[in-house]
This record gives structure tokens, sequence and C-alpha cells, in this order.
């Protein structure tokens, strides 16, 4: 087994499924229905797309583990999500806001992951750039819509980004298993994707009359696996609490 | 008749969406949304989740002019016995087949 790759696959199959599994908190209780919808269609997207990454992952580890293992009978320590992800969705505009920041950055990871040479990576990739690109296009509209909207919407976009630039940073880091991948061809190198989600970023603020925040302070541990926020292991108790009461149910 | 006030509610939208190259639109059902341009996303994610569509049209509902139910005998009453409009008197050869 590849361990570079099985943790590579992990962080990109952890990231799709906290956020989706976050995302689809607000199914039944989005503020309008249209919505609600939308958003338990971006959950549906996120989680399928894990359900590739980690089949894939399970595959490389070739420890008889499944996707469904990967994802249900992991502890927090064993997650390697970024922390942005595992935030709580707090209100509506916050949940914009982080899915903008991350739709930004996952569209061009999954851009650069549709060329890996690794032709599994690249044909997953393939497919989920497509339904990241429509992410990021409904999340923009939204952040940009709340932002040069009324004074409370503006000031709870605001807020949001206030609080959530200091985890943007994670996306960005690497480590001796990011520099395997690279060299292999198999991932693009991390840091690389900056200039991209930065113009993006930057031009959808400008548009939104938001300021984005003069601070270069990144938390960090999640890609890692080495310092979860509290927030995970709650979540990880609503979103695994079927598999644990009920080892190995099925329906 | 005096246009109703805006609530603060989205405006509705009526949605219509061609399933498959060939066909045209169809109405499909309505929905709310700030501008039209959300409302074709909303359309996207309300309407299209089964692979419905390669086409939509939404137009705010306020825009379409329909006719009223209370003029629907003047209207479609005259046309219930004029059978000689429906091309039902021509004996159509077997090989053209199905029309």
């Amino acid at each position: 087994m590849s361990a570079a790759l099985f943790e590579t696959l992990l962080r990109l199959g952890d990231n799709t499924l906290v956020l989706g599994h976050r995302v689809s908190e607000w199914c039944g209780k989005a503020p309008v229905l249209e919505e609600d919808i939308a958003l338990a269609n971006t959950a549906l997207d996120l989680i399928g797309q894990t359900q590739m990454w980690l089949s894939y992952a399970a595959e490389v580890e070739g420890a008889g583990r499944s996707a469904d293992d990967l994802a249900m009978l992991r502890d927090v320590w064993d997650f390697r999500n970024i922390l942005m992800v595992e935030r709580p969705n707090l209100d509506f505009g916050h949940t914009m806001m982080r899915q903008f920041l991350f739709d930004a950055y996952h569209r061009a990871l999954l851009s650069g992951l549709a060329g890996s040479g690794d032709p599994r990576v690249a044909e997953i990739a393939a497919k989920a750039v497509k339904e990241a690109t429509y992410h990021l296009d409904r999340s923009a509209e939204t952040v940009i819509a709340l932002g040069d909207g009324t004074e409370v919407s503006h000031a709870k976009m605001q807020t949001a980004l206030d609080l959530l630039w200091p985890y943007t940073g994670e996306m960005f880091h690497s480590d001796e298993a990011d520099a395997e991948m690279v060299a292999a061809g198999v991932i693009p190198d991390p840091e690389g994707l900056r200039p991209a989600w930065m113009d993006t970023v930057t031009a959808t603020m400008a548009e939104a009359t938001l300021t984005l925040p003069d601070s270069n302070f990144a938390h960090k541990g999640g890609r890692t696996g080495k310092q979860h926020t509290e927030h995970l292991g709650h979540m990880l108790t609503q979103m695994q609490w079927l598999q644990r009461a009920y080892p190995d149910a099925t329906w | 008749m005096a246009e109703p006030k805006r609530t603060g509610e989205w405006p509705l939208f009526e949605v219509f969406i061609r399933g498959q190259h060939g066909l045209s639109h169809r109405h499909v059902g309505s929905l709310h949304a700030p501008d039209a341009e959300m409302a074709v996303k909303n359309a996207r994610d309300v309407y299209t989740r089964r692979n419905e569509g390669v086409s939509i049209w939404v137009v705010e509902a306020q825009a379409i002019h329909a006719s009223a139910p209370g003029d629907k005998e003047a209207l479609y009453d005259p046309s219930n016995d004029k059978v000689y409009r429906h091309p039902t008197f021509f004996d159509v050869p077997d090989e053209v087949g199905h029309m």
C-alpha cells in the first residue's frame, strides 16, 4: 500500500464527507424551500464524491475495510479533513460563506486532479469538478447577494468572512505525503492552488462589498489529524450513531 | 386590477423545462427566487434532480397573461362540434405507418 496515496485520498474524502454532512444538517430547515433543496443537492453531491474517494482509499489500504467502514467507524483523530469544514453551520450566511471559500478551492483542486497521473484520481476528479463548478456558481452568487444586500445581511457576511478566514490557510498547507504525491504527479502542489483561489475570492468579495481580513494566520491540525476542533467529535456522534449503536446494520 | 403589494416575498417564477432535444419546453411548476438568474439555478435544483432536463426557461408569473376561466364557454365550446377540423376523414395508406 502507498501510505501517502492513502493519506491523500482520506484528505479528499474526509473534506467532502464532513462538509457534506454539515450541509445536510440544513435539510428541512433552510430559510426557504428552494435553498433547502439546493443545499440537500449539494450535500448529496459531496457525499457521492466521498463514496468515490473513500472506496479508492479502502482499496489502496488493502486492509479489508470498505468506504462505509472508513466513514462510519473511524474516530476523530483518524479524520483528515481541514478544520474549516467541521465548523458548525452557525447561520445561513456563515454556511454559504464557508461553502464559497471551500468551493473556490475545491474547483481549483479538482481541475488540477483531473490531470492526475493516477487514472482513478483523474477519473473521480473529472466527474466531481462539474459538481464543484455548479456549487461555486451558486455559493458565489449567494455570497454576493447577501454581502451586497441589506445592512443586516452585509454585517452577517462580513462576520462570517472574518470568522472563517483563519481557517482558509490550511487548504494550501502540505507535508511529506503531499510532497511525495506531487513528485509522483498524482496531485497538484497545494500552495500552487492559492493564486487562482485568491483571484476568485478577491473578485467575489469585491462584488459582495466585503473586506478581506488582513491576516495570514492559519489554524491547522485537521488535514494531519493532529488537532481537530471539538466540533468534529460532536458531529461524528450524530453521523456515526446508527453504526455505533447497531454495528453492521443494513437497510 | 391593482398590483398586489410586494410583501418581502421573492417573486414567483413559472418554470419550463425541455426534457430532451427536439421536444418543446413544458411547464413543470413554479418557485420563488430573488431574480431570474437565481430562478434558473433554483429550477435546476428543484426540477432537474432526476435528470429531467436539457434546458430551462423561467418567467416571472406576473408577466404571464392568461385566458379567464369565466370565458371558457365562449372560447372553447364553439370548436366542440367542428369535427371536420380534425384530419380524421383521410385514409392513411398502411405504408405510412403511425402518424
